[in-house]
């Protein structure tokens, strides 16, 4: 039974054109990372004069760009690892466990969801700088205290998606191991976490991603040494010039891991969407 | 008390192992755990992690919020006099500069994040409905419509920032020199049009998880239903009416909740885009918050614009929780 035609016309259309639209900033990215500077500060132009690979080169040194990098590397890993097994931990309690407070414990989780970000600067920028003035702990200015704010994001995401992507993993699995011997941290590991791998996946990807694309903790919170890739791009505007070769080269190598390493996953991504947010 | 009979899992396209023993499970209360303490073992760490990257800000927070704040008592904040309600009847004072500002700004917000919801909602499901069906090269598309959603906020933005630029950007040269749809180059970034350039840049990175979403929604929708309706000679439209948009309504619901949430509370893009200071037309809250905060060096007003900023989304997020379910009981009636 084919669709009538007025169906397939219409949705080449639209296809078309969201196309275009998705593609278009892309195809500037990546074009203009190949134009010598004198073509990228000129009118636009669809098709470059020259080609040069010339900004590739010189991102390093203009700004110290493999330092963001590592540094971006280093907090958004940490990050991922972090929420992840305590939200492993703290899912399998509520999904699998009755105990007082259980519900507060969820709402609560639920409900830092929606707090805006802006709401725990604030406070945080202030518990590091007194932290820092009493103790000589630098947290302000830190990895560790980077590390520590992602957490805010990732950590109730991560709780919310896997309670909900454990509660679909069928009890009589765990329930069985658990008869066969198994201690409750055994039953965890070797049938509940095996069997949601795909949303532990999802959960991840998405705690990396949030990390890695993070401006506002990461500009206040960080100093020349350990700041990370969302502030550093903003080191290729200078008085004198804008270097947007340079932008748009950094920016592509910059995504070219999150993008491959999302498109790789996403069928994870997806099912765990799935068995998280849409049941 | 907690029964195997929970798990009556419908494992639709569940790829679960099912060769649980069934026989050799025995009698169903020796295998279970009665140790009390092991949950709360188990939420130990979440529960240390959220007191101290949620609970005290917060509280923190909301004391500052009742201080005047100033950069004179960053150092030592306990020590800055209170000031009761000072910051919030400051923020709420709309004829005074500093209220009329976070009424625009919330104003502008909210237009712009009904504006950009509407819009990812709408392309998101048009496109999952488009793609429900295979034909050649969607898995193809399909990857391609996830980039803008996969790509770091920053070098996204950036991108745009470079494109809306007024002398060496491709939006007037392809408005201006190419389809001459306007006088005079405009600019984006600046000025009433900033609004549009925020919008525009919202949705393009929005959209994508609209439409991740609701092709999880379409795929738990059963093939068997639109035979039925095609056996009895609905049409793709009624098809759509009856059966898909009725089926996503649960999907739908907390997709729009948290599409709300995210732009409402959104910084990085306006952030990128503008600076630490955005245009008027395109104030967002957030920024507006980090304006009054960190450039004025108020950390008391900001705190109360903060607090007044969680009330309204409690509200606004409970009054919606409320409406749905409402809706979704007479639904089922």
């Amino acid at each position: 039974m084919a669709p009538p035609n007025s169906f397939l016309w219409s949705r080449r259309i639209f296809l078309t054109l969201l196309t275009g639209f998705v593609l278009v900033p892309v195809y500037v990215m990546v074009s203009s990372s190949l134009k010598p500077l004198a073509d990228v500060s000129g009118k636009f132009r669809w098709v470059p004069s020259g080609l040069t690979i010339r900004p590739y080169i010189d991102i390093w040194s203009t700004v110290p760009l493999a330092r963001y990098f590592v540094n971006s590397l280093i907090v958004a890993g940490a990050a991922t690892v972090c929420s992840v097994v305590i939200a492993v931990f703290a899912a399998y309690a509520v999904s699998r466990y009755e105990f007082r407070g259980k519900r507060t414990f969820t709402v609560t989780v639920l409900s830092t969801q929606m707090f805006p970000g802006i709401l725990f600067l604030l406070p945080l920028f202030l518990i590091y700088v007194n932290i820092g003035n009493a103790t000589g702990i630098a947290l302000f200015g830190s990895r560790g205290g980077l590390i520590l704010t992602y957490l805010t994001f990732s950590l109730p995401f991560s709780i919310w998606m896997l309670i909900g992507y454990f509660d679909s993993v069928p009890r009589d699995l765990d329930e069985a191991a658990l008869v066969d011997g198994c201690g409750p941290l055994g039953a965890l590991f070797r049938v509940v976490v095996p069997a949601a791998i795909p949303g532990i996946v999802a959960v991840a990807v998405y705690a990396f991603m949030t990390a890695w694309g993070e401006v506002l903790f990461a500009s206040v919170m960080t100093n020349d040494t350990t700041r990370t890739l969302a502030v550093g791009l903003q080191g290729y505007s200078t008085l004198n010039n804008v270097y947007w070769n340079q932008i748009m080269a950094a920016s592509l190598v910059v995504s070219v891991p999150v993008v491959a390493g999302f498109l790789l996953l996403q069928r994870y991504l997806v099912a765990g969407l799935t068995a998280g947010a849409v049941k | 008390m907690t029964t195997t009979t929970a798990a009556s899992a419908d494992s639709g396209e569940r790829t679960v192992r099912k060769d649980s023993p069934g026989a050799a499970r025995g009698p169903r209360r020796t295998g279970r755990i009665r140790r009390i303490g092991l949950p709360y073992l188990l939420l130990l760490p979440a529960l240390l992690l959220e007191l101290l990257v949620h609970l005290v800000p917060m509280v923190i927070g909301i004391v500052m919020s009742f201080k005047e704040l100033t950069q004179f008592y960053i150092r030592d904040w306990g020590t800055a006099p209170w000031s009761g309600f000072d910051n919030y009847k400051v923020s709420v004072d709309f004829s005074a500069p500093v209220g009329k500002a976070l009424l625009h700004s919330f104003l502008v917000t909210v237009g712009f994040t009904l504006l950009s919801v509407g819009l990812c909602w709408l392309i998101g499901t048009a496109a999952a409905i488009y793609m429900q069906d295979t034909f050649r090269g969607r898995g193809l598309l399909r990857a391609l419509f996830l980039v803008p959603y996969a790509l770091p906020v920053y070098a996204a933005v950036i991108t745009w920032v470079f494109m809306f630029q007024h002398d060496n950007g491709l939006v007037n040269h392809v408005l201006h020199d190419q389809l001459h749809l306007t006088d005079k180059p405009s600019f984006w970034l600046i000025g009433d049009n900033s609004f549009y350039a925020l919008l525009v840049v919202s949705v393009w990175k929005g959209w994508p998880f609209a439409f991740l979403i609701i092709m999880a929604g379409l795929q738990n929708i059963p093939g068997e239903l639109y035979e039925a309706a095609a056996l009895d000679g609905a049409g793709l439209w009624q098809q759509l009416r009856r059966i898909t948009l009725p089926s996503l309504r649960p999907v739908n619901q907390v997709l729009i909740l948290v599409l709300f949430l995210w732009t409402f509370n959104d910084f990085n893009t306006p952030f990128v885009l503008f600076g630490r200071t955005a245009p008027e037309a395109a104030d967002l809250i957030s920024v507006h918050i980090y304006q009054a905060s960190f450039v004025t060096w108020n950390f008391g007003t900001g705190s109360a614009m903060s607090v007044l900023l969680l009330l309204f989304l409690l509200v606004v997020t409970g009054a919606y929780l409320l409406l749905t379910s409402r809706g979704r009981k007479t639904a089922d009636v």
